[in-house]
């Protein structure tokens, strides 16, 4: 009799869990692996690797400045017109490049998943006015608008992060409110409500987890978005403003140099540009794993 | 789809652009400073002087009256007038609007032209090396930042070759039609590669799904050759989810390409824009701002009638 009910409480097959299964399917994602190595290693280069140089992000070398420095010894991705290392200013834009891009991604994630959240499950008013907000703000030209507020307001990096963030969660709201209107209506939250549970608990316990999957793919494929956005607007020159330097800004600062000096201009944009490369790669591998069929 | 549910849809979009008028105007007048803050500091400019200016462009009234008027003369097609110019802000508008159409409307049209058939053979020979090799390619182009894009073609064909004026309209005194064509050439292909790496997604996507369809079977059962069926059974259903994407993205068009065109010099919408910002010129960046936003709403209600025509399972009532 014990034994009985003992058979019946263990698993009746070996059974792998959601979270290995999609561990497994990840990992044989082979550019999404490769992307997440490389975004590792930027993160790793960007956080440690100026302590490794000799040079400050706004240290001179007074004898370089006027003209941009060719690659040498001391300078292996040579100094700009004001006597300044380029690859310590590569790395260190590395660090705030990546900052505003994760911080970013998180507001955006955070603000769509509310709005969304409140969106699909109480329906009704609440639904409508919060969707018809969503409208307004993607019906306005993003770039445009990114770039009035940022030009408007000449931002502070906090303060750049929150306008990123505030301006593209619409696509995150939509997709958490149809994931929340089909998950309302599924049994298990009826038989949560029936045993008495109320909106908040609904949300936040039953839902919300079944959620993830979907909402996890959307806040890294934002990532590279508030990445490139923000290399667009500094590099337009309405973003972060020097001395700080980000991937962005040491673009708009080597324009003037193009001719003369190509090696300024080139590795910062090959950091953008794989950055967002691998963030995307690692997205449509996260979408494989996360979302099966789906 | 009948003229009653076009109409309908027209008159959903008026509340919606009165709320997207009501932020714009909100984002713009709320920041801190003003146009008239070149003048503060100028010693000729005494404050009388100031105050005339403030009231001759009605700066001095309160937010939600100021609100009010533009919105009236807005709707009786007055768009205001440029603070850095004084010309009215349609002619400032439409003199830049040209060479934002050309650029714009040659990246488009060559963005549908190779779109087209590289998502449909990604499709067709789907998992193949050519396959993979296009999905990489289209990673590629919407990750690649398009002002380092553009920079790398302007070191490649006009400081490295030679071949291409690094940028401008035309060459003053030429503007024969080989040199404009030389002029457009590197912007309008910066303006296409993100567009054709999306839209060839999308068809992509579509042409795969509908491939798997057994009346395309049928077609292949009943002897059609692999073109036939892919241009007379599948083409057109496969188009449908692109047909968003792609709306949004002519409407895009008209707010100009602010970083193209600030790379390239090219005169039109978006510099008119930059040139805004920096002069804080509120009319010109209000009249640009709505009219972008304008046709994002027409592109959408214009992408749903679209859906309708294409597949007549849908049904708006």
């Amino acid at each position: 009799m014990t034994d009985a009910a003992d058979t019946l409480r263990e698993p009746i097959a070996p059974r792998r869990g959601y979270w290995a299964q999609a561990l497994r399917r990840f990992l044989s994602h082979r550019p999404a692996v490769a992307g997440l190595a490389f975004l590792l290693l930027m993160a790793a280069a960007t956080i440690i690797g100026p302590q490794f140089l000799p040079y400050g992000y706004d240290d001179q070398d007074f004898d370089l400045i006027g003209s941009p420095g060719a690659m040498s010894q001391s300078h292996w991705l040579g100094s700009d017109e004001l006597g300044r290392d380029a690859l310590t200013r590569l790395l260190y834009g590395g660090r705030v490049s990546l900052a505003v891009g994760l911080a970013g991604a998180l507001i955006a994630t955070t603000l769509g998943t509310i709005i969304g959240a409140l969106a699909g499950f109480y329906r009704g008013i609440v639904d409508s006015l919060l969707m018809r907000f969503t409208d307004v703000m993607l019906s306005i030209p993003p770039l445009p608008l990114v770039l009035l507020l940022s030009g408007l307001l000449r931002p502070s990096v906090p303060l750049l992060i929150a306008i990123i963030g505030a301006l593209i969660w619409m696509g995150t709201a939509r997709l958490v409110r149809s994931q929340f209107l089909a998950l309302r209506e599924r049994e298990f939250v009826e038989a949560a409500r029936a045993l008495g549970a109320g909106g908040p608990r609904l949300i936040l316990r039953h839902i919300l987890p079944n959620a993830v999957g979907p909402i996890t793919v959307a806040a890294t494929l934002a990532v590279g978005s508030s990445i490139l956005l923000e290399s667009a607007l500094s590099f337009l020159g309405f973003g972060v403003q020097p001395p700080v330097p980000t991937w962005g800004n040491l673009l708009n600062t080597a324009t003037p140099w193009l001719s003369q000096a190509p090696w300024l201009a080139i590795p910062p944009g090959l950091c953008i540009f794989g950055t967002v490369l691998a963030t995307n790669f690692v997205g449509d591998g996260l979408r494989d794993a996360m979302e099966p069929r789906g | 789809m009948n003229a009653g549910h076009v109409l309908r849809r027209l008159l959903g979009a008026i509340p919606l652009l009165f709320g997207i008028s009501l932020i714009l105007f909100a984002v713009i007048h709320l920041a801190p400073g003003g146009p008239l803050d070149v003048y503060a500091d100028n010693p000729s400019v005494s404050p009388e002087a100031l105050e005339e200016i403030k009231q001759a462009y009605g700066l001095d009234r309160p937010l939600p009256v100021q609100y009010a008027l533009w919105l009236k003369s807005m709707l009786l097609g007055n768009w205001g007038y440029s603070i850095r110019t004084g010309r009215p802000v349609v002619e400032e508008i439409r003199d830049r609007l040209g060479p934002t159409l050309e650029l714009g409307g040659l990246a488009m049209a060559v963005s549908l032209v190779l779109a087209l058939p590289l998502g449909v053979i990604s499709a067709a020979r789907r998992h193949s090396t050519l396959d993979h090799l296009l999905t990489f390619l289209s990673f590629a182009g919407i990750s690649i930042p398009v002002f380092w894009l553009a920079l790398l073609l302007q070191l490649l064909f006009s400081i490295a070759l030679g071949w291409l004026p690094s940028a401008g309209y035309e060459t003053i005194g030429s503007g024969s039609f080989g040199d404009r064509l030389a002029h457009i050439a590197m912007p309008a292909a910066v303006l296409s590669l993100a567009t054709i790496a999306s839209w060839s997604r999308y068809i992509r996507s579509g042409m795969v799904e509908v491939l798997n369809e057994d009346y395309i079977r049928t077609a292949y059962a009943k002897g059609r050759r692999e073109l036939g069926v892919i241009i007379h059974h599948a083409l057109r259903n496969a188009l449908i989810p692109a047909v968003t994407i792609i709306a949004l993205d002519l409407a895009s068009i008209i707010s100009g390409a602010v970083i193209t065109e600030t790379v390239f010099a090219w005169p039109g919408v978006g510099r008119l824009f930059i040139e805004s910002m920096d002069g804080r010129d509120y009319p010109v960046l209000m009249g640009l701002m709505m009219m972008g936003s304008l046709a994002i709403v027409l592109a959408n209600i214009l992408a749903d009638l679209t859906y309708a025509l294409l597949d007549p399972r849908i049904r708006y009532d």
